[in-house]
């Protein structure tokens, strides 16, 4: 297993909530103060730095127009961690190519940044949430039909060595695709894409990409990671799926002392509940398929949204979006979660959210690579299949 | 009422027919059209009316290169072609408003008196704000205040509609994003288009709309050449479903002058 440290660079000395209507796409950037702002970005780099040196990963990610993650253009903060490190393999998960105009564009940004990492670099490939859409004033409808179209061109792009190509398709028109510089990994760097829904998780399995999900716990992962390997083998890769294919994105606090690891997990917690978002950014017509609105408009409610109001440490955990305590207790829920879920290769741990303050995050990052991501490695190696127990079983001996 | 399918080019669309008499083209608002509308009932005492859903409302299908209100004039033309309909009258609600502006500046001579209600469709306003309020920006309840007179009278229950009722609805509302989103509520071209339509056409607007402004309405007068504006009392911008005989009413009346219209607000220049 490869674990990846990932922070959103929350930006959270807000007014209280009852304040504002929306954290996301309306509160006013007033509230955003640049010095106390440059200063957070120093103390999160360096936070991704402690990381490297502890021997994990990198993963970084993009929103606009929110607090929550001041990150409106991760190909730069991409760019500045790939001259500040030199071992870490650093993913960008992702770029929203439904919402960004040019992919062509994009594809250069990456190639850039992969010569810039020595080839350290995984490319991800994200739909968004539905409050980017307002903030993109990118068209809610037929946004999956964008973000293929988009990542087809950018592997175009990224893998042809012979001149230029054109592309007139649906969404995107380019009459000189010939991109300098190319990636520096040969033909391109790995592709990761995230899905929630199993629909989805089956297209990215047909292509054989790295599939994420984010914090989909006990209830979403294990349809998602079997749409995912159901697409896989549909598309004739093989019966089986290698872990390695597979992430899962938690929030993850750990320490020795249990006392700072219930207060680290409860800092954590700050990423789910400081999201008042209003229902019009939040499922702006045709992000989610008919039937699933209709459904909405008859009661229902996504799992995790349902459940956050009254979230705390204990439920979290329970619903497997978080995996918090001693080390030994982490190292135990994540091998409940990885044999429930039917197994991952990728951990993609949120170690920073909130108020959680420079020192316990390091406290937190350290503990994680000492104590507990060595165990990891040896319990779950990175060529192992995913698939229920059974399965692995199986196949393993053979 | 009759209900029947063309299949124009690669789009099934589904279109209605009531009535006998002279045709009337009835284009639907972003709400979509449903066999019980008052308003097409009361038009249809003394007209044909044809009432086809749009391309992506209703039942009729969308195809995926159909993704802005221009096209879906172009598929309402097709129907016209198919019925043999030279001339005809046109009511267009909303964004239909704007379908049937649209048709009017490809086929001027194909119309004998249009009326726009509460159309959207231009931009004439400022760079820096919107002509029209930001739907997607807004709560239900905060866009039932714009679209009603009295919004309490149009609650929004899902639990009152069947599950085919309510995937129609959510399914409109989804191709109304499709074609409104960017840019918002307006094709650019075609305020510099609309000098070519030539049938007398009437802009009705009600007076508590809140959504379509009465200088909006009134720039629209402004770039349609024989065209006036009114307003109907006690409306929101969803006229014929808040005030379904007044609204067809003075439709019918319109419809029945001989000549040109007799203008309350006449474009000056």
């Amino acid at each position: 297993m490869r674990a990846w440290f990932f922070s959103e660079n929350a930006y959270p000395d807000l007014p209280p909530e009852t304040d504002y209507e929306s954290i996301r796409v309306t509160l006013p950037n007033g509230l955003y103060e640049p010095k106390k702002g440059a200063a957070l970005y120093d103390r999160y780099i360096d936070e991704w730095l402690v990381a490297e040196e502890e021997g994990l990963d990198i993963m970084l990610n993009e929103h606009h127009q929110t607090p929550t993650c001041v990150d409106p253009a991760a190909p730069l903060v991409l760019a500045a961690l790939a001259r500040l490190t030199s071992k870490a393999r650093l993913l960008l998960l992702g770029n929203p190519i439904s919402n960004r105009r040019d992919p062509v564009r994009v594809a250069e940004e990456m190639a850039l940044a992969d010569i810039l990492a020595h080839g350290r670099l995984e490319v991800g490939f994200v739909r968004g949430v539905p409050y980017e859409l307002a903030a993109a004033n990118s068209n809610p409808v037929r946004t999956n039909e964008r973000h293929w179209e988009a990542l087809d061109l950018i592997i175009k792009a990224w893998t042809t060595r012979d001149g230029p190509f054109s592309h007139e398709g649906q969404f995107f028109h380019h009459r000189n695709v010939n991109i300098w510089p190319r990636p520096y990994q040969d033909p391109h760097p790995p592709v990761w894409v995230s899905a929630t829904s199993p629909g989805g998780a089956a297209r990215v399995g047909s292509r054989g990409f790295v599939q994420a999900t984010f914090l989909t716990g006990f209830g979403g992962t294990p349809r998602v990671y079997e749409s995912y390997r159901q697409g896989w083998r549909e598309a004739g890769r093989g019966q089986v799926t290698p872990v390695n294919r597979l992430a899962y994105a938690p929030l993850l606090y750990t320490s020795p002392d249990p006392a700072r690891a219930r207060a680290g997990a409860e800092q954590l917690l700050w990423y789910l509940k400081a999201n008042k978002v209003p229902v019009h950014y939040k499922n702006p017509p045709g992000y989610v398929p008919v039937d699933v609105n209709v459904r909405f408009l008859r009661g229902a409610m996504p799992q995790l949204a349902a459940s956050i109001k009254d979230l705390n440490v204990e439920k979290a955990i329970e619903a497997g979006i978080m995996f918090a305590g001693t080390p030994d207790q982490v190292f135990d829920q994540v091998k409940h979660f990885y044999d429930k879920v039917g197994g991952f290769g990728h951990m993609l741990l949120m170690g920073q959210a909130g108020f959680l303050n420079h020192e316990d995050t390091v406290h937190g990052i350290r503990t994680f690579a000492r104590e507990v991501y060595p165990r990891l490695k040896e319990a779950f190696p990175d060529d192992a299949a995913s698939g229920a127990e059974q399965e692995r079983a199986h196949v393993l001996a053979g | 009422m009759k209900h029947h399918f063309l299949h124009t080019g690669d789009v099934e669309l589904e279109w209605h027919e009531m009535g006998e008499g002279a045709p009337l083209l009835y284009l639907h608002g972003g709400q979509g059209f449903f066999p019980d509308d008052a308003f097409v009932a009361a038009l249809a005492r003394t007209r044909r009316v044809i009432v086809p859903s749009h391309p992506g409302f209703g039942k009729s299908s969308l195809p995926d290169w159909l993704d802005c209100v221009t096209d879906i004039a172009h598929v309402h033309l097709a129907l016209l072609d198919y019925l043999g309909l030279d001339e005809v009258d046109v009511v267009g609600c909303s964004i239909g408003g704007w379908v049937a502006a649209e048709m009017g500046t490809m086929s001027p001579e194909r119309f004998g008196r249009i009326v726009l209600a509460a159309p959207v469709g231009i931009k004439v306003g400022p760079v820096d704000r919107l002509d029209v309020p930001d739907i997607f920006a807004l709560s239900q309840e905060q866009v039932a205040s714009l679209f009603y007179h009295d919004a309490a009278k149009f609650r929004f229950d899902a639990s009152a509609y069947s599950d085919e009722k309510l995937t129609t609805i959510v399914r409109n509302r989804e191709t109304l994003t499709l074609l409104t989103w960017e840019p918002y509520m307006h094709n650019p071209k075609l305020r510099y288009r609309l000098q070519r339509v030539t049938a007398p056409t009437l802009i009705l607007r009600g007076g508590s709309d809140g959504f379509v402004s009465a200088d909006y309405a009134n720039s629209f007068a402004r770039l349609i050449p024989n065209s006036s504006v009114e307003t109907i009392e006690a409306a929101g911008h969803n006229l014929a479903e808040e005030r379904p005989e007044a609204f067809a009413a003075r439709v019918e009346a319109f419809l029945a002058e001989p000549q040109t219209t007799k203008t309350l607000w006449r474009n000056a220049g």
